[in-house]
């Protein structure tokens, strides 16, 4: 028997956004100023934990830490389980720190039924930590679903005209995947109770588990996991969901699904494909790289053709995360760690680049690049903001966006698994694409003379909260891409231990 | 007859509910106010016969010479029955003054309905089941009707007699046909000599009428024409009961009926039977639910879904599997039973008010009735962490570990299909306008059931476990 290890920082982290999301119930409707502030105040508190837990992590251990671990449905022996790695710790970093800025952004845009939206809000954070922590498969799986159940939210209630379309579209494509996915989880424990005699969901033990399942059937469980994290990413075939969710979404809803939602699909990969499939992982790692690389450049392209300035960004996801997966299944220490630096890059750059046009969108409702043209002389402090974060998401070197992309090309480049210099080179052209539609939208928006002339008493520059929104990720932009060691250390060893797993396991077909 | 007290103590709960059965007759006769007094008297004797179940769940005893047993898997199933029914009883009570179709037998025929439900779950023979499903069924048929003013009624009575007739005939022809290959009606003869029968095809012949008589009761297809009619013609209280507790009693049967193949490893040879009627019922049932837009129809054909996915479990057979079963009938019990007080709220005279598009808005008319309208909407499409998600994982456990997990996979991307229709009902209560003006008046009796609903709805999701251990250590008995 293992001892219960108790460790109640991550639970505290975990319940804190909960227990406000049903005090938010308890104030009336009219209270909008205090339950606005209330939902700040305790995404506030739940980044504070964070960072306690930060400095409680130790990232010379390659095990998991912070572990509470509690037996919770004893028939199907599942724990509460939640404990972390590196790459959780800087992904729920990543979410604490985007929620109450996210929250902060929307004081002036959401003023219907503001209760059930900073409820919703809260609640999805909770969701969100607990993908991020969770250490029982079948935990991760109740979080994974649970939280399309606010977002859900979030999108048909305070979205655009399509909205209702763009959340059932959304709710039905995760819910797809992630169905395969539970099959597979079953699957898993029952097998893990024929080879152990325990059945169990408990990821730790899964992962001794996992190698030894025959190729043939280990493909399908891979796929079945796989499908629901492309989905989820998304991966090239099946992006077609994230525009439409992007585009109707609420601005906090877009910020928060690229910011956060779409990196639980990497953080699946890594946490779950890898690790527990690891010669199927191998297997399939060039047909999904090369799915990877098709995303990059179909992203950028259909980008650089939008109208709609957050469609192009809603694009641009597509293409910046093909550079995570890329990094993923180079399966190398540098390319993972660059795909794991690039989530939150993406976190940061995207976010950004939502809460801007957000800004934009605010004042003169409007989205269209053609309705805009330059605004440098009119709102010149938004016109700096907007550069520094295109930038940021082009891959500019001494901004975050060119560490994780450059870490990733560099790792596929010599990558063992894809064995081919292809891949990067399709891939490097993403980024000189990413320039293009940035670059052309920002001088297109900005730059030239103002056709527009509604835009003269329609725009006016940042307000102080608005600065207040943005500054935080902007140095956090500069931090990363002038010091990035903080955080890639904070992953290395974690990155290390899963590779080393891979590579035992796949020592004989590597050659 | 019992032999000593101890026994007599053990039929209480068919005593006690058999007395008040009586006892309301002659309150319903002798006495004005009886619709006054009724429905408590029903309450509070559901209610006690469902506490005395539960707490005598591990008194297990064959009685009246192994005609019938008590305690164990059919103490859980009586609590399932008398708890669901105390539910109905409760939102019933404004449901039927509202509509003026209000007779006194009304509350007798639910407590007789229940008495035979119970028989049937603690039946141990084939006479005794019958019985027990003869009691049940006819309540079931005048109850559809209790609205004699109405057409649809009507129909969905006539509807339900003649076919429900019909699906008896079957049943009573596959016993005739056990009896006279095995000489015996007492299931626990049949049981021991199983493997042997299942050589004689005039045993197997009666056994398969037998399940596609009881096939025809949990409303799986290709034998559901009945449903989606008589559960929209009814009363939106009967609807409630019989698609709850009726499909629970009638699985429990089933679940009687092969125990033979989940204790005593004796080959499951109606696997591909129950594993072609599961796929085809999840299937048409959540395919046709989308393009539904009367709720109680909607329901129906989610009902006829949710017969498949209990019924992989009958196709996997292991001890698991009947497990998850009984879980996912009280967690379907309670849902739907929330789902349809819900609806019977909202409804309005002359079945008004229960096409989707009176729900829209809900939210702004009433926040509450439309955040657990939602709950149980999620809950239906085995969302975690609510009480349905557990039943459809505990089943699809079951069947993995027998090697089908090809039905398990038929049974997710049925799932996903019926989440479509589930959803469109929070969008409507959610994130339309209301469309149709009127005003919910929302019975605080109805509410009060809705909200115990919600709870165990909750309770379940949240720690299976409570319920899971229950049924775990009683299943083998």
């Amino acid at each position: 028997m293992e001892h219960m290890q108790e460790n109640l920082i991550l639970t505290s982290l975990l319940i804190i956004p909960i227990i406000g999301s049903v005090l938010v119930l308890f104030f009336h409707e009219e209270q909008k100023k205090i339950i606005r502030w209330f939902g700040f105040i305790i995404s506030i508190i739940a980044f504070i934990i964070s960072l306690i837990a930060y400095n409680q992590y130790n990232p010379a251990e390659p095990q998991f830490q912070l572990i509470h671990k509690v037996l919770w449905i004893k028939s199907l022996n599942i724990s509460y389980h939640v404990g972390i790695d590196g790459i959780s710790l800087i992904l729920i970093l990543l979410t604490t720190f985007l929620t109450p800025l996210t929250l902060l952004s929307t004081w002036k845009a959401i003023d219907k039924n503001v209760k059930m939206f900073t409820f919703s809000m809260l609640l999805l954070e909770a969701g969100m930590l607990g993908v991020f922590m969770s250490l029982d498969i079948f935990l991760f799986y109740i979080f994974w679903e649970a939280m399309l159940i606010p977002m859900y939210f979030i999108i048909g209630i305070w979205g655009g005209e399509r909205r209702i379309y763009a959340s059932i579209k959304f709710f039905l494509y995760t819910m797809f995947g992630s169905l395969l996915m539970l099959i597979a989880i079953i699957w898993l424990a029952v097998y893990a109770s024929s080879q152990t005699g325990m059945f169990t969901t408990n990821l730790i033990d899964l992962y001794k588990v996992g190698p030894t399942i025959t190729r043939e059937i280990q493909n399908w469980m891979f796929l079945a996991f796989f499908l629901s994290f492309a989905i989820k990413v998304p991966i090239f075939p099946l992006h077609t969901w994230l525009p439409d969710a992007h585009v109707e979404a609420p601005t906090a809803g877009s910020v928060i699904l690229a910011g956060v939602l779409l990196k639980m699909g990497t953080y699946g990969l890594v946490r779950f494909c890898l690790p527990l499939f690891p010669q199927a992982a191998v297997h399939y790692a060039s047909f999904i790289s090369i799915l990877a690389v098709i995303g990059i450049i179909y992203g950028a392209l259909v980008s650089m053709v939008q109208p709609d300035m957050k469609k192009l960004v809603a694009y641009s996801s597509v293409s910046h995360l093909g550079f995570v997966v890329l990094g993923i299944f180079a399966m190398t220490v540098e390319s993972t760690q660059g795909a794991i630096i690039q989530m939150v890059n993406h976190g940061l750059s995207t976010g950004a680049l939502f809460l801007l046009v957000g800004v934009l969108y605010e004042r003169t409702h409007h989205r269209e690049i053609e309705y805009y043209g330059g605004i440098a002389k009119i709102v010149p402090v938004y016109s700096t903001l907007l550069m520094i974060v295109s930038l940021s998401s082009i891959g500019l070197p001494g901004l975050n966006g060119f560490v994780g992309e450059f870490l990733i090309l560099l790792g596929s480049f010599k990558s063992q698994v894809l064995n081919s210099w292809w891949y990067t080179i399709f891939a490097a052209t993403g980024v000189i694409f990413a320039a293009v539609y940035l670059l052309w939208m920002y001088q297109r928006v900005v730059f030239g003379e103002v056709k527009n002339v509604n835009l003269f008493q329609e725009l006016t520059d940042m307000n102080a909260r608005e600065l207040l929104v943005l500054l935080p990720i902007i140095l956090m932009i500069v931090w990363i891409g002038i010091y990035p060691s903080t955080f890639l250390k904070l992953t290395e060893v974690s990155v290390q231990t899963i590779l080393q797993n891979v590579s035992i396991n796949t020592f004989d077909f590597l050659k | 007859m019992p032999a000593n007290t101890s026994e007599y103590l053990m039929i209480m709960p068919f005593i006690f509910l058999g007395s008040t059965i009586l006892f309301s007759i002659i309150i319903e006769i002798s006495i004005k106010k009886s619709e006054e007094i009724l429905p408590w008297l029903s309450i509070i004797s559901f209610f006690i016969v469902a506490l005395y179940s539960l707490l005598n769940i591990n008194n297990h005893a064959m009685l009246f010479n192994g005609m019938m047993q008590v305690g164990g898997k059919s103490a859980i199933f009586n609590f399932i029955f008398n708890l669901g029914a105390m539910l109905i009883t409760i939102s019933s009570i404004d449901y039927i003054k509202k509509y003026g179709t209000y007779y006194g037998e009304y509350y007798i025929l639910i407590q007789s309905s229940v008495l035979g439900m119970m028989i049937m779950a603690g039946s141990n023979d084939l006479i005794m089941i019958f019985l027990g499903l003869e009691l049940m069924s006819i309540c079931f048929y005048i109850l559809a009707g209790i609205n004699r003013k109405k057409l649809t009624a009507n129909e969905a009575s006539m509807k339900y007699f003649l076919l429900g007739a019909f699906a008896t005939g079957f049943i009573v022809y596959g016993i005739a046909l056990i009896y006279g290959a095995a000489g015996s009606t007492n299931i626990s003869i049949l049981i021991s000599n199983f493997s042997n029968l299942l050589t004689n095809i005039i045993f197997v012949t009666g056994f398969i009428l037998f399940l596609i008589g009881f096939s025809f009761k949990i409303a799986a297809v290709p034998f559901h024409m009945w449903v989606p009619d008589v559960y929209q013609g009814s009363a939106t209280t009967v609807t409630g009961l019989m698609s709850t507790t009726g499909k629970t009693a009638a699985f429990s049967v089933l679940i009687i009926a092969l125990t033979a193949i989940f204790t005593l490893n004796s080959p499951n040879n109606f696997r591909n039977y129950f594993a072609v009627i599961s796929t085809l019922s999840m299937l048409l049932g959540s395919i046709v639910a989308i393009s539904q837009n009367n709720l109680k129809r909607m329901l129906a054909y989610s009902s006829i879904a949710h017969a498949g996915y209990m019924t992989i479990g009958l196709a996997a057979g292991n001890i698991d599997s009947i497990a998850g079963i009984i879980f996912y009938l009280a967690a379907y019990t309670f849902i739907n039973i929330g789902a349809f007080s819900i609806i019977s709220i909202v409804e309005g005279e002359n079945d008004s008010h229960i096409d989707i598009d009176s729900f829209s808005g809900l939210n702004s008319k009433s926040p509450v009735l439309a955040a657990l309208m939602s709950l149980f909407m999620f809950a239906l499409a085995g969302i975690p962490p609510l009480a349905g998600f557990f039943g459809k994982y505990y089943v699809f456990v079951g069947a993995i570990e027998s090697g089908l997990t090809w039905l398990a996979i038929v049974g997710v991307l049925s799932s996903v299909i019926s989440v479509y229709f589930y959803l469109r009902v929070v969008v409507f209560m959610y994130f339309k306008e209301p469309v149709q003006n009127f005003q919910v008046e929302i019975s605080p009796y109805a509410l009060t059931s809705v909200i115990i609903s919600s709870a165990l709805v909750l309770i379940f999701g949240i720690m299976p476990d409570i319920l899971m251990n229950i049924i775990t250590s009683v299943i083998k008995l």
